[in-house]
């Protein structure tokens, strides 16, 4: 059936009420094409969407899917994966969800490297709520909750998934479209948790991270001839306060997903109609 | 009241108090005698006064007493703990050349048996069989036939091979011989033996067994006593049937992992105590509203806050019943007894599944750390029915597709209960979402749709309230004019608080929190109710007086003790004294 599944095929009918011209319309097309390039089904995929005009993506895409509480999308993703591994899971929220309400849970789940996608619409704001600081944003960046800047460094969500012992590092930018989905489709095929910040600009309330000064500022690693696989140029990067990339930045060749190491292969959907076979062994354990 | 007898064994947290009790227990199991046991300890790793009681009788026991027939004491503190359950005829042994015992105060009768535990230890082959030496000592006090121990001590030590468990028998028979030689006393006490056959668990432990047998594969959990034996059960056995328990980051992450393996399709689980449960709550509402199956343990222990950790409380009931912003459908069943953790665990997975709503299964320190003898057929595998309610395969999409052809998730069926297309299934995607939604799961804030997802949500619960049965368990005698009331945990000191008293009583003991039974007619029939709880407020009392418009009369303990039989009927006795003949009169605490 892969064969046939359009990338139209992942969009669902209910109409996007993002502001026009807001990074998340291209984050989400990518998103559907990578999935469809890869072979994967509707029926067969589980969406997990964070809180946050982000968050909205899982309405707007067809596929079994959980819109949860704010900040812990990630661990509904890695109960779903667990339970199925037959199931392509991506996970996908703004920089609020993921850094600063989940941040607890982005590390976490970059070290257990369940098999699944993670993609982060970084907009450098929090949207939904109209226009408050987020972790990503800039020291000097004034919002309404924050009058002369946050006064604080931006989080580095590359540099922690590194420290966390990330297997995947990946960067894209909404608007470059062919780009995106190509890098998307990449982490979908790591064998272990694909991490991608997108920058997903919001035009209604971030006059400083913008497309142009996205555009302008991008370097792309493809281009430069980056090899995902040698560490210390990825951290190079990573550590990079001056310049901003695109591409997959790291990538752990030998990564082995969690579900492996566990040796989980089953689906745990499958119950037996009664207590299942040797269940009475548990009860002589206790002689 | 049962022919009982009552040991204990205390010394610091390190000492290995835990094992050797335990030790103890399974051979007195083993020799076909009921076990209750308890335990009182810090939660400090090492350093706090720790002890593991056991209650023992041919017949079965449901509490514990406030009485120790023989006490072995590692240290001071162990008897000046326990001053007050020594009695005239009791015994204490304890090593003289190890521990300088000041004197104290023990009741006049009161035999002082002093072995030197640690020496005989070394002469056995080491210095840490002292515990097994002093086993040895209490079977000679007791009569009680030691080659019961041996078998446990088997059980215990068998995997270390045969000459550990050769010097554990060795350590057991120096500790009984040289009682029988330097204290040639009879000390009155006989512990027969039978031909039953039990098992020995404790109530974490059935909740896990019972998880797994009700086909539980997914277990998410943050360690926090006394849930953790929840965990730690399941860690490696949920494996064996294809399950996998994770350990997550903290309670909010713990739950949704729970949460995302029930989307999948999987039976899941997760467990924590008080402070897990706070954590846990802004969950509660998604649970609800996306109506997944999920069972969420609470083994309750002191609160507020961190409370008191190791200690036993009935405190979180309101907390089960009302937590979670907005209004939550949910059921709440608390297991009364051990072998019940297994069973309502067992019936928590299929009322989840059956009603796509969250499960609370509210059990408590008491029943977590009480390691209870059971007959093994009161654990019939062959008799578990899982139900899991209205999932639709691939065929049976077709018939909750709406007129666009789209898979209808939360139709509003005349009982409330939607189709459920577990991920995978061919035409079955769709969304599932904490915000208010229509049939395809998708949001709205439409005034009709929201109405009527919300009654729809709450009809499932009148569906369970008609088609399950919510019965409660009943004692003592149906005519009797004073009905005492208890739920969870407490069920098992009032009942035999009854054997003490010298009136007859009408006992119920209500695992069914919410939906609950109704006590009117049972209320109204009877000149004096009261309600036993371990909590100050009363917060189930308070539900009763709401559901028969009565006030009844409480018994609240909120020290961090569970309820004592003899001490339970006493308070029993004093509230019936005044004999107002009126249940409408609160009487003081
Ligand atoms: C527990 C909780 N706290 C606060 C909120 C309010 N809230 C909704 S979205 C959001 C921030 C969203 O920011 P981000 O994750 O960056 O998403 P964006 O809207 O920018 O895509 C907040 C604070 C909430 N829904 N839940
Ligand atoms: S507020 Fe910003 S993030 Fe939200 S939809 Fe509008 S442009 Fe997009
Ligand atoms: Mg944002």
């Amino acid at each position: 059936m892969s064969s046939e599944v359009r990338f139209t095929d992942f969009k669902s009918d209910k109409q996007p009420t993002w502001c026009p011209g807001c990074g998340d319309f291209g984050t989400m097309n990518g998103m559907m094409k990578a999935l469809a390039n890869t072979g994967n089904h509707p029926d067969e995929t589980f969406i997990v969407a964070g809180i946050g005009c982000s968050g909205k993506i899982g309405t707007y895409m067809h596929s079994y899917a959980l819109h949860g509480v704010h900040g812990r999308a990630l661990p509904v993703g890695t109960g779903v994966k667990l339970a199925n591994p037959d199931l392509e899971v991506m996970v996908a929220g703004g920089d609020g969800d993921g850094y600063s309400i989940g941040a607890g849970h982005f590390v976490h789940a970059v070290r257990r490297n369940v098999d699944m996608t993670y993609v982060v619409m970084d907009n450098r704001i929090y949207g939904l709520t109209k226009g408050q600081f987020s972790p990503t944003s800039r020291e000097d960046f004034e919002t309404s909750t924050s009058p002369d800047g946050t006064m604080m460094a931006p989080v580095n969500p590359l540099a922690l998934a590194l420290a966390a012992g990330a297997t995947f590092i990946a960067q894209s930018f909404s608007s470059d479209a062919l780009r995106h989905a190509e890098i998307i489709e990449e982490a979908i095929e790591h064998d272990g948790f694909g991490f991608v910040n997108v920058y997903s600009p919001c035009v209604t309330f971030n006059d400083v991270d913008t497309y142009d000064y996205f555009r302008d500022s991008l370097v792309d690693l493809q281009e430069e001839g980056h090899d995902p696989t040698d560490d210390d140029a990825a951290k190079e990067i990573i550590l990079d306060a001056d310049r901003e990339y695109q591409g997959v930045i790291y990538q752990d060749e030998d990564s082995v997903p969690y579900s492996e190491r566990h040796g989980l292969d089953e689906n745990m959907a499958n119950v037996p109609d009664g207590a299942p076979d040797g269940a009475m062994d548990l009860v002589r354990e206790f002689y | 009241m049962p022919d009982d007898f009552n040991w204990a064994i205390g010394g610091e947290a390190g000492d290995g108090i835990d094992s050797t009790g335990k030790i103890f227990a399974q051979a007195l199991s083993r020799a076909g005698r009921h076990v209750y046991t308890s335990k009182d300890f810090a939660s400090r790793i090492r350093g706090g006064y720790t002890a593991y009681k056991i209650r023992t009788s041919t017949e079965r026991i449901e509490s514990v007493v406030d009485r120790l027939d023989v006490l072995i004491a590692l240290t001071q503190r162990t008897v000046d703990e326990n001053l007050e359950e020594l009695h005239d005829g009791s015994v204490i042994i304890y090593d003289g050349e190890r521990t300088e015992m000041e004197d104290f105060e023990a009741p006049e009768g009161t035999t002082g048996l002093d072995v030197p535990l640690t020496r005989l230890a070394k002469e056995a082959g080491g210095e840490i069989m002292r515990n097994v030496v002093a086993l040895g000592a209490a079977c000679e006090v007791t009569t009680f036939p030691i080659e019961h121990l041996d078998s446990s001590l088997e059980k215990r030590f068998g995997g270390k091979g045969e000459s550990i468990v050769e010097n554990n028998r060795t350590a057991a028979r120096l500790g009984r011989d040289y009682v029988r030689e330097e204290y040639s006393d009879d000390f009155g006490y006989d512990l027969d033996t039978t031909e039953e056959d039990y098992v020995l668990l404790n109530g974490d432990e059935a909740i896990g067994m019972g998880a797994i047998a009700a086909g539980c594969t997914f277990y998410a959990g943050y360690p926090i006593t006394p849930a953790t034996d929840v965990m730690t059960y399941l860690t490696g056995r949920i494996d064996r049937f294809g399950g996998h328990v994770i350990q997550a980051e903290d309670e909010l992450s713990a739950i949704n992992m729970a949460l995302g393996a029930a989307r999948a399709g999987a039976r899941s689980m997760t467990a924590t105590s008080g402070p897990g449960i706070d954590l846990m709550t802004e969950t509660f509402g998604l649970v609800a509203t996306s109506e997944t199956p999920l069972v969420i343990v609470d083994v309750m222990r002191s609160g507020p806050s961190t409370g008191m950790p190791t200690k036993q409380e009935q405190g979180d009931l309101n907390m089960l019943l009302y937590g979670g912003h907005g209004e939550v459908p949910r059921f709440v069943v608390a297991p009364t007894t051990v072998a019940e953790c297994f069973h309502k665990t067992v019936e928590a997975f299929n009322l989840a599944e059956k009603y796509q709503t969250p499960v609370f299964l509210v059990a408590d320190l008491s029943l977590a750390v009480t390691e209870q003898t059971v007959s093994p057929d009161e654990f019939d595998m062959d008799a578990i029915e899982i139900d899991r309610g209205k999932v639709v395969n691939e065929s049976g999409i077709d018939e909750w597709l709406d007129e666009e052809g789209r898979f209808t998730p939360h139709a509003n069926t005349d009982d409330g209960v939607s189709p459920r297309a577990l991920p995978g299934t061919i035409g079955g995607a769709h969304m599932s979402t904490g915000l208010e939604h229509d049939e395809l799961g998708r949001r709205t804030e439409s005034t009709e749709v929201r109405i009527e997802q919300v009654e729809k949500r709450q009809r499932k619960v009148e569906s369970a309230e008609r088609e399950e049965d919510w019965t409660p368990r009943e004692f003592g005698d149906p005519e009797a004019d004073t009905l005492v009331i208890s739920w969870g945990s407490t069920e098992g000191p009032a009942r035999e608080a009854m054997e003490f008293l010298d009136e007859d009583v009408r006992f119920i003991s209500v695992p069914y929190v919410f939906p609950r039974p109704d006590l009117s007619e049972a209320i109204d029939d009877a000149e004096n109710v009261i309600v036993v709880e371990c909590n100050a407020t009363g917060q189930f009392a308070d539900l009763i007086e709401h559901d028969a418009l009565v006030r009844v009369d409480r018994i609240n303990k909120y020290d961090g003790v569970r309820f004592k039989a003899d001490e339970l009927a006493a308070e029993i006795r004093e509230t019936l004294r005044p004999a107002t003949g009126s249940s409408t009169e609160v009487t003081a605490e």
